[in-house]
């Protein structure tokens, strides 16, 4: 089973272009928020009407502009996990979960039964949404999804505004329920982490166009635009000029290692792992300490720079401390050093 | 005492509230839908009714329905059927004049519905219609409950479009309010104490009943939202 996504639509000023295709895995789509991620899955679940472009699943065609189909939500078989879970307030658990079964009759009875069951919903038949925890109705609302067979799945954005506990137990929740389905399932979402815990393969959206679908260590470790060096953390960004003598930061005077691949026009990403303090290397005024809950982060100009100068971001062991005003060594690992693009390019 | 008033003027209530029901739901529903400038043409036309003093709304009604205008014409060489000066006439006037409340109440109490109900509905493979009356119909039923209340109370009050399309004929046409204008003028003070007593009473036990029913209802009108 697969799903084949390739459509473009525009809403004002906005232009999504979205292209990717996704087997039995969990894809992530990655993007900041305003970038087009619940567009696309709208377009998908039939809710919105792409301008053009083709949507396939499981070998039916689900939207063709150029060919006119254009399958109701109804018949798409897409199930969609909403933000917050967009249970009818005015029912009650089973005739929640009633909504999703397509069979009539003791079937019904019999299907409804079981999902209770398999969710861990017993006893609570009668209540309404209002009345259920967070995981409750998270339950609910899966049940209500998987009890109509969907051939895929989409999650928008599913933890967004929860605070840290909750979205630690439900996540783990989900991913434990949602093991059992074998469809394509695309996770939205603008956390690297919580994509990096559940997903495999990853497709990132930026600015309404999504870039080549990665697994997820390629981002993280090897990003290839300023878009996708950002989601996975990456707080250094520069424009650079290439010299002879390497790579030049305006506004530095030193010179950066060269990387091999880097060519006119593209942009230095340095991620924090790539700067060593205090073994040697350029003298580097702290410009500002911030001691996180993992490490401090400290904020370093070269020394004698301009006030205006780019700074950088750097992280050091919560043991190893620093003063405002200080003087270090900074060196870089060339290695690590990322050569960026402006942005996706096709 | 004659009772004819209060039940002309019940029926009359009725029937216009039954009527501007599905028509003002209908028209809060198909209006949010069409483009903006159509939308705003159409809630000043629609809305217009609410503002206008009833006697225009009473001249204007005249200046269609009447023996020798266009629709009243064609209802009496159709049917046969007078369209004014009869107790069914002051129906339209009573609708003309309440189907703004509907609309309007409607209309917000729609925008508030929160359309990813209505979007799950559609992808759990809901019809549109079981979604329309099972799922946006219950969740907005306050407002379409007052909306319904505040017609029926007011077309239980119409005075000025009723008495220019309807007139005052004892035991024909003649409404609550209209007996009560037609007894202060002739000097019967006493009846028409009694008619407004009438009155008082009706829209009383109207907005106590909605009260009662709204009290308690099984979702309990908390709803949890996370924000």
């Amino acid at each position: 089973m697969s799903l084949r996504v390739e459509i473009e639509k525009r809403l004002g000023n906005f232009a999504l272009q979205a292209e990717f295709e996704t087997r039995e895995q969990t894809l992530a789509l990655l993007g900041a928020s305003g970038c087009g991620k619940s567009v696309t899955l709208k377009c998908i679940a039939g809710i919105m009407t792409p301008d053009k472009g083709r949507i396939e699943l499981d070998g039916q065609v689900l939207f063709d502009a150029e060919k006119g189909i254009n399958l109701p939500p109804q018949k798409r078989r897409v199930g969609y996990l909403f933000q917050q879970y967009a249970l009818f307030p005015n029912m009650t658990v089973v005739q929640n979960i009633c909504c999703g079964i397509r069979a009539r009759g003791a079937e019904r009875e019999r299907l409804v039964r079981e999902q209770m069951r398999r969710f861990q919903l017993e006893g609570l038949e009668k209540s309404y949404p209002a009345q259920l925890s967070s995981g409750q109705q998270q339950r609910v609302a899966l049940a209500r999804i998987l009890a109509g067979e969907p051939k895929a799945i989409l999650l928008d954005e599913p933890f967004s505004a929860l605070d840290s506990y909750l979205k630690w137990s439900l996540e783990a929740e989900l991913t434990q329920m949602l093991a059992a389905f074998s469809g394509p399932l695309v996770w939205v979402s603008h956390d690297l982490g919580e994509c990096w815990r559940n997903c495999r393969t990853v497709c990132v959206l930026e600015q309404g166009r999504t870039g080549p679908v990665t697994d997820l260590e390629t981002l993280v470790h090897r990003p290839a635009t300023v878009e996708q060096a950002r989601l996975a953390g990456c707080r250094n960004i520069y424009p650079v000029r290439l010299t002879p003598g390497g790579l030049r930061v305006p506004g530095w005077e030193a010179s950066l290692p060269l990387p091999d691949s880097a060519e006119a026009g593209s942009m230095l990403g340095i991620p924090a792992e790539a700067v060593r303090v205090g073994c040697g290397g350029t003298p580097w005024t702290v410009c500002r300490a911030v001691r996180d809950l993992e490490w401090t982060e400290v904020l370093l100009q070269p020394e004698g720079a301009t006030a205006d100068a780019p700074v950088l971001c750097a992280r050091l062991d919560l043991d190893q401390a620093v003063q405002v005003g200080e003087t270090v060594t900074v060196s870089f690992d060339p290695a690590r050093l990322l050569v960026l693009k402006e942005r996706t390019g096709r | 005492m004659d009772w004819y008033p209060l039940y002309n003027s019940l029926r009359i209530a009725a029937i216009s509230t039954a009527v501007i029901f599905f028509l003002g739901i209908a028209a809060a529903y198909y209006i949010a839908k069409l483009p903006r400038l159509i939308k705003g043409i159409l809630d000043v036309v629609l809305t217009l009714p609410l503002v206008l003093p009833p006697t225009v709304v009473g001249y204007l009604l005249l200046r269609v329905l009447g023996p020798k205008r266009i629709i009243g014409m064609w209802a009496l060489e159709t049917f046969g059927v007078k369209l004014v000066m009869t107790w069914w006439s002051a129906i339209f006037a009573t609708m003309v004049v309440i189907f703004p409340l509907m609309y309007r109440t409607v209309r917000s109490a729609f925008e508030s519905f929160d359309e990813t109900l209505s979007y799950a509905g559609q992808t759990l493979g809901l019809s549109n219609t079981y979604i329309f009356w099972r799922i946006r119909m219950p969740c907005c039923r306050q407002g379409i409950l007052a909306g319904t209340v505040l017609a029926f109370a007011r077309a239980l009050g119409e005075y000025g479009a009723t008495s220019m399309i309807a007139g005052y004929t004892p035991g024909k046409t003649a409404t609550i309010s209209t007996t009560v204008y037609q007894l202060w003028r002739t000097g019967d003070d006493a009846l028409a104490f009694r008619w407004v007593l009438v009155n008082v009473a009706i829209s009383a036990v109207v907005l106590l009943a909605v009260n009662l029913l709204e009290r308690k209802h099984p979702d309990g009108g908390k709803r949890r939202r996370r924000a």
